[in-house]
């Protein structure tokens, strides 16, 4: 089938980008859509052209590196799916596709369709883990946890840390992807010592970072590529006012 | 030069614990003034430097990708052993050792192993004390399941998500030492070169993939955790990035290569479906616990599986090895697809595929169950093939998903260049000629949590006063320099073919020849063929952009032009194993019914290839394999 793209191209941070336009011929349906994007690189360098350069890894929707803002949507028009798992057969013969980076100003672009989310490790950094040594921990058995909670723990933890919920936010908020990671360990009894310090630790750091506010609009819950549930949101508001008032 | 293990003395049950007791310590002022590199942050690297820096340790980590949460350690689905014994069917350290070193076709050191399923017990109490939230039962306590190549079910599961909970788990422990500044973290960034100063490994070249800039980074020692190097095939189930450069390029500056033709073909992937195809995707072997694999017996059957019969079905493993079923190991169920294929019964419209079929778990156990299990792995084959497995079996072939091969490395984890380390998949040392499911996350972070924090400590307790070494010394100017000539050469070459042409061919090629089935004639005609595409690609390829930007072309390139040196080696080592063992299959030396034969009078070693400089032969030294706790017998899952 027949595809244009526009990109966004912008050689780096500093000087101004612009949306270019290619038309690819013969699109196979089975193709990802990254897939495309190489086939329209491979083009690119064969013509003498610089090749667009966009983040992208594992390829398996798992590594959160793809980062595509397809068509108005983050990672496109499918939910719960990745950009690199995104096949060409979603899309028709003849059609437009516009293709920009995620945009948030915690985001800086680093090249056309790459972006630096550093921003997140940083909030992790600031207290998203539980303080224990290698070599402190107790036999596994010896701490039971009910399978309700290990499963809700775990659906906060399948977050792959991609940006999509900041991408698609109004305000490019994070807290989607905050609190995903506070709610994981806050539902696990190992996660409980520093419950209070944590919560407040990851926020204060996400506020530094230049985050936008939540305004419950639930966009982020609809573009997250793993489903993280806005549930979590909600917890993380509750232990954040706790931890106040404890204080 | 004699390769030395350095294995303890002692009981194998023994030598770990009394080799703890008796190595010499770094104590904690000293820590304070001494730095370590560690390079990949997957489940290997993040463990170590985490653990490291828990020690007060200096620590500079460093990885390509955006974040070290994004390593490919994180796409691994199925699960991690250990000898827990939590499903009370006779597990034991014993019994994990025994099934590594048979799994891996006796071709593995048994020292090392044996240590790896001591610590395995331990990886899995450390998960669960940072919030990895593994698959549990209703009474809270840790659920298990089986894998292949084993009777015990020892693996431990966060649904097909292992890999990625573990990463995070590791990642989250790195993050605390950042955030605590014992670690230093360096994304977006490629070790291009190691720096050795007298004989010992001081520090790395890397390039800042944003800006384009050579750096040199000094480390008492240097660590090494940066996977695999499957991508030599262009098609595997590896991250795009995956590559091996920093052990190529240890490999150069002196560290031998283990076993570099020992690759792990798996064999439930999502089959090719085209030109465009950048990579494969796996199918967590766990699939096989419930799905049952199977062509027709007809001949290049055009009908739609739901529709052959069950009498004119063949399930192949069932038939041939009845005692494991589909749970054969890797490398045997590879090769019976392949063979299967190859005599014209395969399926798709490829006929390079088998059917995996569900139909019969979902009617005795219920939809719900199977999806609860799988689910996510249904949906991403959904995804990738546009067919629903849960009415139509899924179509799957073997693709290249491990390499056991790696930097060859002591009981220490220390390769032939003092002072510079190999962890994780890019060591060679603990799965021998196949590696069992399950066993390379335990290795990650057996290596990094628990070995090489201790044994590192041996060498570093010697260099207590050696003062950090400034970066203008003369050898890192040389390595940089050494970069820097090899950056201009490329973008000097302003050819008309993109990296990945050439990445492409040199992959047909190492499929064709050096890929589940090898044989002498072929080995030494693609040796030809790789050294013709090296050429070729030195004269032709075209590089956009410039060198000191952002650029992934050049990365490519830089990464395309090492496998292409390795593909090399690999077929040498291929060539010169006259033996079939795991997952190296000589087609001359093959039993009557098509079992891999060894022949263990002849190759029971480890073959480690020193580099010699370009263009001259690799010389081969052999590390003898000594057995004296398991004994040697044809592998057999009848």
């Amino acid at each position: 089938m027949k595809i244009t793209l526009k990109v966004w191209r912008q050689k780096n941070g500093k000087t101004p980008g612009n949306f270019n336009t290619y038309t690819l011929p013969d699109v196979s349906e089975d193709m990802s859509f990254l897939e495309m994007f190489d086939v329209l690189n491979d083009e690119l360098i064969r013509k003498g052209e610089d090749s667009i350069a966009f983040d992208h890894d594992c390829r398996e929707g798992i590594c959160g590196m793809c980062s595509m803002y397809i068509n108005g949507r983050a990672h496109g028009p499918l939910t719960g799916t990745t950009t690199c798992q995104l096949h060409m057969r979603h899309f028709k013969d003849g059609d437009t596709i516009v293709v920009e980076p995620w945009r948030a100003s915690a985001f800086p672009i680093i090249k056309d369709l790459m972006v630096d989310r550093s921003a997140f490790d940083r909030v992790i950094q600031a207290g998203g883990f539980i303080s224990v040594n290698t070599g402190n921990a107790v036999d596994a058995n010896s701490i039971p946890i009910p399978k309700e909670d290990a499963d809700k723990a775990f659906d906060a933890a399948a977050c792959i840390g991609c940006g999509a919920c900041v991408a698609t936010c109004k305000n490019a908020s994070a807290m989607l992807f905050v609190s995903a990671k506070v709610s994981q360990l806050a539902l696990l009894p190992q996660g409980q010592p520093e419950r209070n310090m944590r919560v407040k630790k990851m926020v204060e750091a996400m506020d530094e970072e230049g985050f936008g506010n939540c305004t419950n609009t639930g966009a982020c819950e609809v573009e997250c590529p793993k489903g993280i549930s806005l549930d979590h949101i909600a917890r993380m508001n509750r232990d954040y006012l706790v931890s106040n008032i404890v204080d | 030069m004699i390769l030395d293990a350095k294995i303890p003395e002692g009981p194998i049950a023994d030598k770990w614990t009394r080799y703890k007791a008796t190595i010499p310590l770094v104590n904690p002022a000293n820590k304070r003034n001494i730095e370590i590199i560690v390079v990949g942050t997957g489940l290997a690297g993040a463990s170590a430097a985490a653990t490291l820096g828990e020690m007060g340790y200096k620590v500079k980590a460093f990885c390509f990708q955006d974040s070290p949460r994004r390593a490919h350690s994180i796409a691994a689905q199925g699960g991690i052993n250990a000898a827990k014994n939590y499903s009370n069917d006779g597990d034991s350290v014993h019994r994990l050792f025994y099934d590594t070193i048979k799994g891996g076709d006796y071709r593995s050191r048994e020292a090392n192993v044996h240590r790896l399923a001591e610590v395995s017990t331990a990886i899995i109490d450390q998960c669960v004390a940072q919030g990895v939230p593994f698959a549990r039962e209703y009474g809270g306590l840790l659920d298990n399941r089986s894998f292949g190549g084993v009777q015990v079910s020892r693996t431990f599961y966060a649904k097909g998500q292992t890999g990625q909970q573990l990463l995070l788990g590791a990642y989250s422990a790195l993050s605390r030492q950042v955030g605590r500044k014992q670690v230093q973290m360096f994304s977006r960034h490629e070790m291009l070169d190691v720096v050795i100063i007298d004989g010992k490994a001081r520090g790395i070249i890397a390039r800042d993939l944003v800006t384009g800039k050579l750096e040199r980074h000094f480390g008492h020692a240097v660590v090494l955790a940066t996977g695999g190097y499957g991508n030599v095939f262009f098609l595997s189930t590896n991250a795009m990035g995956s590559n091996v450069t920093a052990i190529w390029k240890a490999h150069k500056k002196g560290a031998f290569f283990g076993n570099p033709c020992f690759t792990q073909i798996h064999p439930t992937c999502i089959p090719v479906s085209g030109d465009h195809q950048s990579k494969l995707t796996l199918m967590s072997e766990s699939l096989r616990n419930d799905g049952r694999i199977w062509v027709p017996k007809k001949k290049d059957d055009s009908r739609k599986a739901v529709d052959i019969p069950e009498d004119e079905r063949d399930y192949y493993l069932e038939r041939r090895y009845p005692a494991f079923g589909n749970l054969v190991p890797r490398d045997i169920a590879s090769r019976a697809a392949k063979e299967r294929c190859d005599a014209g019964y395969g399926v798709g419209s490829s006929k390079m595929a088998v059917y995996l079929d569900f139909s019969d778990s979902i009617r005795r156990l219920g939809k719900d169950v199977i999806e609860a299990r799988y689910g996510n792995l249904f949906e991403i084959y959904e995804k990738i093939t546009g067919e629903d497995p849960y009415t139509t079996p899924m179509r799957i072939y073997p693709a290249v998903h491990y390499t056991m091969g790696g930097l060859w490395v002591d009981y220490n984890l220390m390769t032939t260049v003092p002072g510079l380390y190999a962890t994780g998949e890019c060591n060679f040392s603990d799965h021998g000629a196949n590696r069992l499911g399950a066993s390379a996350l335990m290795q990650g972070l057996a290596d990094g949590y628990f070995v090489l924090p201790i044994t590192i400590g041996e060498f570093l307790s010697k260099d207590i006063r050696t003062k950090a070494i400034p970066t203008d010394h003369p050898e890192f100017e040389k390595a940089e320099k050494e970069a820097q000539d090899r950056i201009a050469r490329l973008m000097s070459i302003k050819g008309n073919k993109p990296v990945d042409h050439f990445h492409k061919e040199l992959g047909k090629v190492m499929w064709e020849y050096c890929g589940m089935a090898r044989n002498a004639e072929g080995l030494q005609k693609a040796k030809k063929m790789v050294q013709d595409i090296r050429a070729s690609f030195w004269k032709e390829v075209r590089i956009p952009g410039a060198a000191d930007e952002t650029n992934p072309e050049l990365e490519k390139a830089l990464r395309v032009a090492d496998f292409l040196e390795l593909g090399e080696l690999m077929i040498d080592d291929a060539y010169d194993r006259n033996e079939s063992c795991g997952g190296h299959f000589r087609e001359e030396y093959q039993t009557e019914d098509g079992e891999a034969l060894r022949d263990d009078n002849n190759y029971a070693y480890v073959s480690a290839w020193q580099y010699k400089g370009d263009n001259q032969p690799e010389v081969l030294h052999k590390e003898p394999l000594v057995f004296e706790n398991v004994k040697l017998v044809q592998r057999s899952y009848k």
